[in-house]
């Protein structure tokens, strides 16, 4: 509990001690402390950047498939329609295939029956001819006669 | 027990104590007067800078291999403390920091090392430097902080800064009115009066600053050596007692260690951040 010198050499090395820390200690400590500050700091907004981008991307994607499913729809529906379309085309062309076929077959036997009559009605002219001649004999010549033998197969 | 060579026999408990009490002096004897700038303790000198040391050792190497990423145990540690002592002068002093908080800094973690001293055996280093000096009655004792020159070296330290910062902000014009204007007021016949309590209170803010710490040490030690003076009676209860209140005050002393630092460190800051603020 005596006081001496000690006192003064205690001094010395309190300010000796103090001038080293402030000089060699404090700056690089707090430097790393704010640049870890600073550091966090931009993680944190770099997360929050990334939380309202990844709600933003959300959002886009929603709207995508939204998109999605209605183009879906659509070419559903257009596929639909065309698909109908084709199936009545396809009917009435086979309608009119079959009217055709029809008409020509008519046609076909409509001349067949014209012919069938003309090919009667020129062997009917014929039989007649060769009646008459049997019942006028030589009195009939066909080059002169031959006006009144074409009408007859005409009425015929 | 004044020269220490006397007893052959074992001490008795006053001897010892006295004995544990007495410093290395540069002489090699026990200083007599109560003042005598002639000596100087050299366990004290060694064992203060040996700390110091130490403290601005450890935190030299973690300045160096300081990283901003993920810190290592030691630096996390370190930053700790540099976070708590920055944020305490930050609240505390206004103004230019780049001294005084590394100062607390220093102030912290020096007198929380010599603190620590106390934790180790009484008996332990004063036996190995008996051993080593071959005089089985020399002097040690190696909490310097338990030594008043040791805490009021730092706190005419204190001081010092005190004036160095009133000073530096008011001017030695504007200190010099406030030591005599401060506090009662500024009136002529009040100067010798406000000039009166400025000394007091400059005296007492250090004399206060080194005593209490070199109270709460000297104290501990002083504790630490009457238990083990109980050891020393070699009964069952004795060596019982020693063993357990030992560690029961040696427990507690972890928490005086530290407290005494950061009240050292606190009462630092305050006193130099008051220098900063005019009455």
């Amino acid at each position: 509990m005596n006081l001496n010198a000690t006192l003064f050499g205690q001094l010395g090395v309190f300010f000796v001690l103090a001038w080293f820390t402030m000089k060699f200690v404090w700056p690089p400590i707090m430097k790393a402390l704010d640049e870890r500050a600073g550091k966090i700091a931009d993680g944190l907004a770099a997360a929050d950047k990334a939380k309202s981008e990844l709600a933003h991307t959300e959002k886009r994607v929603v709207e995508e498939m939204r998109k999605a499913r209605e183009s879906a729809t659509e070419v559903r529906a257009g596929a639909e329609k065309q698909g109908s379309q084709l199936i009545d085309e396809a009917r009435l062309e086979a309608a009119r295939i079959i009217n055709q076929a029809r008409e020509a077959a008519e046609g076909e036997a409509a001349v067949a029956a014209q012919r069938a009559r003309e090919e009667l009605r020129e062997e009917v002219a014929k039989l007649a001819v060769a009646g008459a001649e049997r019942i006028l004999r030589r009195e009939i010549n066909p080059q002169v006669h031959a006006e009144l033998l074409a009408n007859l197969k005409a009425e015929l | 027990m004044a020269t220490g060579h006397e007893a052959v026999a074992a001490p008795s408990a006053s001897e010892y104590i006295v004995h544990h009490l007495t410093h290395l002096t540069s002489s090699g004897h026990k200083q007599e007067k109560i003042i005598d700038f002639s000596l100087a303790n050299v366990d004290t000198l060694i064992f203060s800078l040996a700390m110091g040391l130490a403290a601005i050792l450890i935190m030299a190497i973690v300045a160096r291999k300081v990283t901003s990423g993920v810190p290592g145990r030691l630096q996390a540690a370190i930053e700790f403390v540099v976070e708590m002592v920055e944020s305490q002068s930050k609240a505390i002093v206004h103004g230019d920091r780049s001294f005084i908080a590394p100062l607390a800094l220093t102030v912290f973690m020096w007198v929380f090392f010599m603190n620590a001293m106390d934790m180790l055996p009484v008996d332990g280093l004063p036996l190995i430097w008996q051993t080593i000096s071959g005089d089985h009655h020399a002097y040690l004792r190696v909490v310097p902080t338990a030594d008043l020159n040791g805490t009021l070296g730092m706190a005419m330290g204190v001081l010092l800064l005190m004036f160095w910062y009133n000073i530096k902000i008011k001017g030695i014009g504007g200190f010099v009115h406030e030591l005599f204007a401060a506090p009662f007021g500024d009136k002529i016949f009040l100067y010798p009066f406000n000039l009166l309590l400025n000394i007091i209170e400059f005296a007492a803010k250090s004399i206060s600053l080194g005593m209490r710490l070199f109270g709460n040490m000297y104290a501990g030690e002083l504790i630490f050596m009457l238990i083990a003076l109980l050891g020393a009676t070699a009964t069952w209860w004795g060596l019982g007692l020693q063993v357990a209140v030992g560690a029961i005050w040696a427990i507690f002393h972890i928490l005086i260690i530290t407290l005494q630092a950061f009240i050292f460190m606190m009462l630092t800051l305050v006193y130099i951040g008051q220098a900063h603020e005019g009455h």
